[in-house]
């Protein structure tokens, strides 16, 4: 206690009231006098708060995640087996209550759950950072947009046509950077999917550059062609389902666990048997896969592509949704894009102030729940052993 | 007796420095070989060339007669020659069972579509992977932990686990990167039973060692690198009593003046 006081009369005396001030000023404009009064006073308590070490004691939230896990693994395998027809059905049985507006927003974190999803299997099962995946999004999006309005292909012949496109993007982009590891990769990465959006913004003759695609045709069941966004979200609501399935099946695989072992020890994967330029490979093409099938989803449900969509931020909020959710989890990336895509509307009142917010709540995240809000299994159940003794 | 592992005028220098020179050594199958030296003598670099992490600038790898050179460590491993590492290498958040699983990797096929659609050779291939790496579990002793996260193991579990997981990729040969490295007096003796039981499945077993008692316990033949040159070879009595090496190990007697 006596060495805190000290380091608190010492450090933070004049650091709290001065990063309380800030905040006070920086939200005066927006929210008033009094909002900003409110800002500052809860700076200062939350960092005098920190400086006593009253927030230390931080299991306090995993401690209730954790729990609720537990709890959930100790059901009956009946239940456990049901669970998710159970969730799926609720969902299905929303889309006929929720406005369109709630609709179209849950649409849109399908999309996202799809695009996470794929980038999980890249950045979380075989830890190779790609920052640049818009540009499978973007690959998806236009060959749908070109392919219907040049060629009138329809959106379910372009669905597998759009992922195998980007697949073999994923390819183009794995076969220059299989050596390069960590940072280099993300910096190759990220030079792609400039690459990419660029290209799109220049290609006049075949992507109309930066006005982009008008006049996609929506997608269509048996001549019934969607018009409302209850028809998209239960589309979306079919594809994140199908991915979560299958891709759960392949995280427990020996593909899965072979991704998992090169993220681990690259050079203990390799001395084991493991042949980890082919799995790098095949983690990039089954990633753009995902990211490309989002992309003919969005351009079917926009009706609209242009280069916009796929710039960089897009990347990194995907990114974000991954490392949120817990690095190499399904359902953790699912969950990551869910709360990431809805929690900009939430925040809409503060409007300019939602990246701010955003971003507040990306680090407090990150000093709570590091490994993600649902980690990956084995990490899970390790830390339930370390707690039962 | 079959010629399992011969490594012929080996060279390996990086830049100025000759790590390993005109290196010659033959392991015959059932053997248990050791190689020592002082620190740096250059046995682990025998190791790295030998398993494929390292292109010897000169000399060849034999392996069961077929030479190795320029062969990637994924593909040597799948010929059946696995090594582990002298500084524990597990794949430290993936849990026991699942290191020694992904050791099966090399002796299984399954691939992306079926495993995701499940079909029944996939589900049966992973039922066999487990059981595999199961009964491996429980010939290192580690049973009790197959659910503990590899980083979590106290230090003498690691170097268990590593050889259970190299066991799984179904190696002829075995190299073993000082295994004893950091084990307390009980643990060794332990892992020298296990060495033992290694061998009488028919594994051949190629070690690096620093712990005397070990290498003289169980060896067959010793072989002692320093600078990375040969200076002896024998049986254990014979490296014991072997002038060079004590030299190399506590340095020359002064001369009587």
């Amino acid at each position: 206690m006596a060495r805190r006081l000290a380091a608190f009369s010492k450090n933070g005396r004049f650091a709290a009231p001065a990063s309380a001030l800030f905040f006070g000023l920086l939200a005066l404009p927006f929210m008033g006098l009094l909002g900003a009064f409110v800002v500052s006073a809860t700076v200062l308590l939350f960092r005098w708060a920190a400086l006593y070490g009253l927030l230390e004691r931080r299991p306090r939230m995993p401690d209730f995640l954790a729990r609720a896990r537990g709890h959930v693994s100790k059901l009956p395998p009946a239940v456990k087996g049901t669970a998710p027809m159970a969730l799926l059905s609720i969902l299905v049985a929303l889309a006929f209550v929720l406005d369109p507006y709630t609709l179209d927003v849950a649409t849109t974190a399908g999309i996202y759950a799809l695009l996470a999803l794929g980038l999980n299997i890249v950045v979380g099962m075989a830890g190779l950072l790609v920052l640049g995946f818009a540009a499978f999004y973007g690959v998806g999006a236009y060959t749908y947009a070109i392919l219907n309005t040049h060629y009138g292909l329809g959106f379910w012949t372009c669905l597998p046509i759009g992922g195998a496109l980007a697949a073999l993007f994923g390819l183009l982009l794995g076969l220059p950077t299989l050596r390069l590891r960590g940072d280099y990769l993300a910096i190759v990465t990220l030079g792609f999917g400039e690459i990419t959006r660029i290209t799109l913004n220049n290609w006049d003759s075949v992507t109309n550059g930066p006005n982009g695609i008008l006049g996609v045709a929506p997608p269509s069941v048996f001549g019934f062609s969607f018009d409302h966004p209850r028809h998209y979200f239960l589309l979306a609501l079919a594809l994140v389902s199908l991915s979560v399935f299958l891709l759960k099946r392949l995280d427990k695989s020996r593909v899965g666990r072979a991704w998992v072992a090169m993220r681990e020890d690259e050079t203990a994967a390799e001395a084991m048997g493991i042949p980890t330029l082919r799995l790098k490979l095949l983690a990039f093409s089954m990633a753009a896969f995902w990211g490309g099938v989002a992309g003919v989803f969005f351009a079917g449900k926009q009706l609209f592509v242009s280069p916009e969509s796929f710039n960089f931020l897009e990347s990194v909020m995907v990114l974000c949704m991954v490392v949120l959710g817990g690095m190499g989890s399904v359902p953790g990336a699912v969950l990551g894009a869910v709360l990431l895509s809805f929690l900009p509307e939430v925040l809409r009142g503060v409007d300019q102030y939602r990246l701010l917010a955003f971003g507040l709540a990306m680090v407090l995240m990150m000093r709570y729940r590091p490994s993600g809000i649902w980690p990956e299994a084995h990490r899970a159940l390790e830390a339930k052993e370390a707690r039962n003794g | 007796m079959a010629e399992a592992l011969a490594l012929k005028g080996l060279s390996m220098r990086f830049q100025g420095l000759q790590a390993l020179e005109n290196f010659g050594l033959l392991v015959s199958e059932g053997e248990i070989v050791s190689l020592i030296g002082p620190n740096g003598a250059g046995k682990t670099t025998v190791f790295n060339c030998a398993t494929g992490h390292y292109t010897p600038t000169g000399g060849d790898v034999l392996f069961f007669g077929r030479r190795l050179n320029g062969m990637p460590p994924h593909t040597i491993t799948r010929l059946g020659l696995v090594r582990t590492f002298q500084n524990i290498r597990l794949f430290g958040s993936m849990s026991a069972l699942e290191n020694v699983m992904a050791g099966r990797h090399c002796r299984s096929r399954a691939g992306v579509f079926s495993s995701m659609l499940a079909l029944p050779s996939a589900v049966s291939e992973e039922r066999a992977i487990r059981e595999k790496a199961r009964s491996l579990l429980e010939f290192v002793g580690l049973s009790e932990r197959e659910r503990a996260k590899a980083m979590d193991l106290p230090y003498g579990g690691q170097r268990r686990l590593e050889i259970a997981r190299a066991l799984a990729a179904e190696p002829r040969v075995l190299c073993l990167d000082e295994p004893a490295a950091g084990m307390n007096p009980s643990e060794t003796g332990g892992l020298m039973e296990l060495i033992s039981k290694v061998r009488s499945l028919g594994i051949t077993v190629f070690l690096i060692e620093h712990h005397m008692r070990l290498v003289m316990g169980i060896s067959d033949r010793v072989v002692v690198l320093d600078h990375g040159v040969k200076i002896a070879e024998g049986k254990p009595q014979e490296i014991q009593h072997d002038r060079k090496v004590i030299e190399a190990y506590l340095g020359q007697e002064a001369p009587v003046a």
